[in-house]
């Protein structure tokens, strides 16, 4: 017997994909459109690109430049938002430039991308930089802004320094807020690479995309890219939210029992 | 050449004022208050929500300045948070991220691993938290969290405690408990309590002295002495007595 949750976490979305994709069919059969392939086209797109040996090897471009763009911007960003929270003469100070910078498109930088590394894997790399940075980095800020005031009063009673404080009450009360931005930095990133990939290099789920467009308008395999896309980036909405389950966070995304 | 007499005084409040600057005006919120406690003494604060009360705690405890006036530990000026005061706050004051010995053994980051691991167990048994070493805040409950801050204060060995209505968000049944509870631990950890309520009851069943206070600007209407020894018989005609005497300088009638 499955379980209310089970039906719930699992049963409920899979029957509601299916039903999509029983309509998806049935709409592209009864309008005998050919600007947009049936399921089964798409099926026979995917394995055609399996049997080629792209489709791992475009999988593993895309996300081996969101790991490269995204590990940097985790890598600084978290960093340089806990600062930017902890002293608020330095947010002040970078506050306007950052929320100048914040609402440019990270495609905007495209051009400039390109004449600065060439088509090469950096280009997409800086991009996917680019879009995860700001959200960890105000994520991170805002985190450490909202740490209650009796936790820092507390460090302090117990006679910890600046450094220890940070290390040991305003991290671990920022922490929950600062996985949100990751999550959320992840999904941008994972909307960059797409992207870039269709401009500044020649692989990719994105080049995979634009390239069966222009080399003999397959759009077979156009919307099995996109819906590539679409699984792996909730896969990786999944994997990320698996932190969130940590014993150490976990009180940071429940309501408190009274 | 006369004998100078020492003051057995642990705590020492004089002439303490503080005002706060707004927009328009300031406003007073304590005025030339002035108290000496001895060592070992539970003296509860007592006065009405907003008066100031909570405000004379933290400047007691080091973590705001007085406009005027001055605070004395054992003789020596209180010029900001230290380890041997540890201040107790409501439940939520506990750290989520750690779990329960994790938040005991916070403030012991100098001791060795051996030590740092007696004081802990000792600590967690002491307020009925054996078997819960493990857990997580979230996973207890308000009175047990409640527990857990007494611990992690504990732990530090401090010899005054600041308590700023500590007992305030729990149930009143929990309440009672943990009231008897502080007076236990008291019992076995001789220290100085500070305790700021809103709570009459609480008050005369606790404390050694009340320090009644008035509406802001806070300053001493008086001093009850709680003259009854524990275990605190709570419908005995001097605990009635006492209530009482406290209800009137309130400014409450005790009909409803």
């Amino acid at each position: 017997m499955p379980t209310r949750s089970d039906v719930e976490r699992f049963l409920l979305p899979l029957g509601t994909a299916a039903v999509a994709v029983g309509v998806w069919a049935l709409a592209v059969r009864l309008s005998h459109t050919n600007v947009f392939p049936s399921p089964l086209k798409v099926l026979a797109g995917l394995k055609e690109l399996a049997g080629k040996g792209v489709l791992w090897r475009y999988v593993a471009d895309s996300l081996r430049r969101v790991a490269t763009g995204y590990l940097l911007a985790l890598f600084l960003g978290v960093p340089a938002g806990l600062a930017f929270g902890w002293m608020p003469r330095l947010a002040s100070a970078f506050n306007p430039v950052i929320q100048m910078a914040r609402p440019i498109s990270p495609l905007a930088w495209m051009p400039l991308a390109i004449l600065w590394f060439g088509v090469s894997e950096a280009a997409p790399a800086f991009l996917i930089f680019l879009g995860a940075f700001f959200p960890i980095v105000v994520a991170s800020m805002n985190g450490v802004r909202s740490v209650p005031a009796m936790y820092l009063q507390a460090g302090r009673n117990f006679g910890l320094g600046a450094p220890r404080l940070l290390a040991r009450v305003v991290f671990p009360a920022a922490l929950p807020q600062i996985l949100v931005g990751l999550r959320i930095a992840l999904g941008i990133a994972w909307l960059v690479v797409v992207a870039a990939e269709m401009i500044a290099v020649d692989s990719g789920l994105g080049y995979l995309i634009i390239d069966s467009r222009n080399a003999g308008k397959r759009y077979d395999l156009v919307v099995a890219g996109m819906l590539l896309i679409g699984v792996i980036g909730l896969l990786l909405d999944i994997l990320v939210r698996q932190l969130e389950k940590l014993k150490t966070v976990r009180w940071g995304f429940q309501q408190e029992s009274a | 050449m006369g004998v100078r007499v020492v003051t057995p005084a642990k705590v020492s409040i004089r002439d303490l004022s503080m005002r706060f600057p707004t927009d328009r005006s300031t406003i007073e919120v304590l005025s030339s208050v002035s108290l000496e406690v001895k060592d070992g003494e539970l003296v509860c604060i007592l006065g009405p929500s907003g008066c100031g009360k909570s405000t004379l705690l933290n400047v007691v405890g080091g973590f705001l300045k007085a406009t005027t006036g001055e605070v004395l530990i054992d003789g020596q000026a209180v010029t900001g948070p230290d380890p041997r005061r540890i201040f107790v706050f409501q439940e939520r004051g506990v750290f989520p991220w750690l779990t329960v010995e994790g938040n005991v053994g916070f403030g012991l980051f100098r001791l060795g691993a051996a030590e740092r691991a007696e004081r802990i167990a000792h600590y967690v048994k002491l307020v009925g938290l054996s078997g819960f070493e493990s857990a997580y805040p979230q996973e207890l409950s308000g009175g047990m969290k409640q527990r857990l801050e007494v611990a992690r204060a504990l732990a530090v060995n401090p010899d005054v405690l600041f308590l700023d209505e500590p007992f305030g968000a729990l149930d009143s049944i929990t309440r009672l408990v943990m009231r008897s509870e502080l007076l236990r631990i008291r019992r076995a950890e001789k220290k100085t309590i500070l305790f700021v309520t809103h709570d009459i009851d609480e008050s005369v069943q606790l404390a050694d002295r009340v320090v009644v206070m008035s509406t802001r600007p806070a300053t001493i209407r008086r001093i009850v002495e709680i003259d009854i020894p524990h275990p605190r018989d709570l419908s005995s005609p001097r605990y009635i007595a006492l209530r009482d005497i406290l209800f009137e300088e309130i400014g409450l009638a005790h009909k409803i």
